[in-house]
């Protein structure tokens, strides 16, 4: 199968193993194609998980993971993409309805956008909250302080 | 009964057809509300008693694991994946443990490995009781809560027995087991088991065939295989809905490959059959224990691992069929003492998208048991 799209899409694909699982690395404009031949001709259609690494020195700073399960044959691939900070994804919400849910995750700690996505907003923080918090330069303290005096009422913001 | 609409559906502002030419109405459920099984908020659109669609307010339970697990070792973060699904805090433990396990390329030897399993199933176990307690207390049934809950004790005391704890029980360490089990730890697990089985029959007698319980959950919240798949749901929902998948049993972790179980499956995906799945489980995880115990190795309960852990940079991911799904876990590691990256892949998460489709076109009261049988924790939804 690897094979196939590496013969398909040549330079945009690397695949690659780490203890036994396979996963490889996609060029971001070919996202949306390789997503779908994965789901319609590979059978891989169960969306695990769609998360994201943030690696602030590099000058694309987020990794995109989404970890894909195929019933039919029992395996699982990891798809991954390098972007940059404030560049967007097309939204896998039509291919996977599961990926509502996690795609806003992403966004809300994050801020990755996904276009096309039918609710882009964040899902587990309030709606009004700044900063996303698993990005490296955010601290494990810190807090958006004014939502906090505001909405709880704490003088601190802690 | 069955007015359900398409995935291409999922979001509230979708113009459906009016049940009856009334006005809609919106009204909120929670974030405090004893059937909620947490502080999860509900807000629903009505056409008088008929659901027309929800959407799920979530986030009250919010404690940042994933960012937690970035600012500690790989062994001070083990205790803090307990705190995700309190309920079978086992479960994420040998999660965990076993993914990083995988980074670190070792194994937990093989009577570590059954301990693990005896441990895993009595939490489903405890899990499943405390599932149905409390989801037969939400319809109306009381007894239940009191049958489950007393048996539950008991599985309770063999965690407290071995490790201390009840609940939050951090019983595995990476690489192994802290603990050898505690002397008479086998027959006290066997005399449990022997306690127990009469107990789930019991279980069974006050509802299988009760007519006010089976009119409560026959067709309600019915969810099919595809929209299962689609929406990624996992665990005893998907195996009700007819799809035979079991990650014990697709693929094998810890040392599940050696005993015998099936993987018990409904046939319409509605609120009984996964009841009658989940029961079902209940006797199988019996029997994984008995051959647990009885095949249990002498030996070693801790493999070789460094003092101070440093895997070599790479990622990981590995997830392990928990009560409620499959829970998986992606670790990124850059070669430090501390994880680059922890992702948690809740299976409570997942499954609770698919509230929305699962209530459209049933009654107010059934969204009770649809959370119910749905069988979340929210501080495993929130993290």
């Amino acid at each position: 199968m690897v094979a196939k799209l590496k013969r398909m899409y040549g330079s945009g694909v690397e695949p690659l193993t780490y203890t036994g699982q396979n996963y490889m690395i996609v060029d971001r404009s070919l996202i949306p194609e390789i997503l779908q031949v994965l789901r319609n001709e590979e059978q891989f259609d169960y969306c695990v998980d769609i998360t994201a690494v943030h690696y602030p020195q590099r000058e694309k700073q987020f990794d995109l993971v989404w970890v894909l399960y195929s019933f039919a044959r029992n395996e699982r691939i990891r798809v991954k993409t390098l972007i940059a900070d404030g560049a967007t994804v097309e939204s896998s919400v039509p291919i996977w309805p599961t990926a509502n849910w996690l795609e806003r995750e992403v966004f809300d700690m994050f801020g990755i956008r996904f276009d096309g996505h039918p609710d882009m907003k964040r899902i587990l923080l309030p709606e009004e909250w700044k900063g996303h918090p698993l990005r490296k330069d955010y601290g494990i303290l810190q807090q958006d302080n004014e939502w906090v005096q505001i909405n709880l009422g704490i003088e601190s913001g802690q | 009964m069955t007015d359900r609409t398409t995935l291409s559906h999922l979001d509230l502002e979708t113009p459906e057809k009016p049940f009856l030419d009334a006005n809609e109405l919106v009204i909120n459920m929670g974030p405090q509300h004893p059937a909620t099984h947490g502080v999860l908020r509900v807000i629903l659109r009505l056409d008088g008693e008929k659901v027309l669609g929800l959407e799920c307010v979530i986030g009250y339970l919010h404690r940042g694991v994933e960012k937690i697990g970035e600012h500690r070792t790989y062994t001070m973060f083990n205790p803090y994946v307990d705190r995700m699904d309190y309920v079978a805090a086992v479960s994420n433990g040998l999660g965990y443990c076993e993914t990083v396990e995988k980074l670190l390329h070792v194994e937990a030897p093989p009577r570590a490995q059954h301990v693990r399993v005896i441990l895993t199933e009595l939490n489903r176990l405890a899990s499943h009781q405390l599932w149905l307690g409390t989801h037969a207390l939400d319809i109306g049934a009381i007894t239940p809560l009191f049958y489950t809950f007393r048996d539950r004790e008991e599985i309770l005391k063999i965690f407290e027995k071995y490790c201390g704890a009840r609940l939050t029980t951090h019983a595995f360490r990476i690489g192994g087991l802290q603990y050898e089990t505690y002397a008479g730890f086998e027959q006290e697990v066997k005399n449990f088991l022997t306690f127990l089985k009469p107990k789930i029959d019991e279980y069974e007698e006050l509802l299988t065939t009760n007519r006010i319980w089976v009119e409560r959950t026959k067709d309600v919240g019915r969810i099919s295989a595809a929209d299962c798949i689609g929406l990624g749901v996992t665990g005893p929902v998907l195996r009700a809905s007819g799809v035979k998948w079991d990650l014990r049993k697709a693929q094998p972790y810890a040392c599940y490959k050696n005993f015998d179980f099936e993987i018990p499956i409904g046939e319409n995906g509605d609120t009984y059959d996964r009841y009658l799945v989940r029961m079902a489980e209940m006797r199988q995880s019996v029997r994984i224990i008995e051959q647990a115990v009885d095949a249990l190795p002498e030996g070693p309960i801790m493999a070789k691992v460094p003092k101070v852990m440093k895997p070599a940079a790479g990622e990981v991911y590995h997830s392990i069929e928990a009560p409620k799904g499959e829970l998986g876990y992606f670790i990124v590691s850059d070669g430090s003492t501390q994880p680059y990256r922890v992702r948690v892949r809740p299976p409570s998460f997942v499954n609770l998208q698919a509230l929305d489709i699962m209530c459209r076109g049933q009654l107010v009261g059934d969204v009770i048991a649809v959370i119910g049988t749905l069988d979340i924790v929210l501080g495993e939804v929130d993290r």
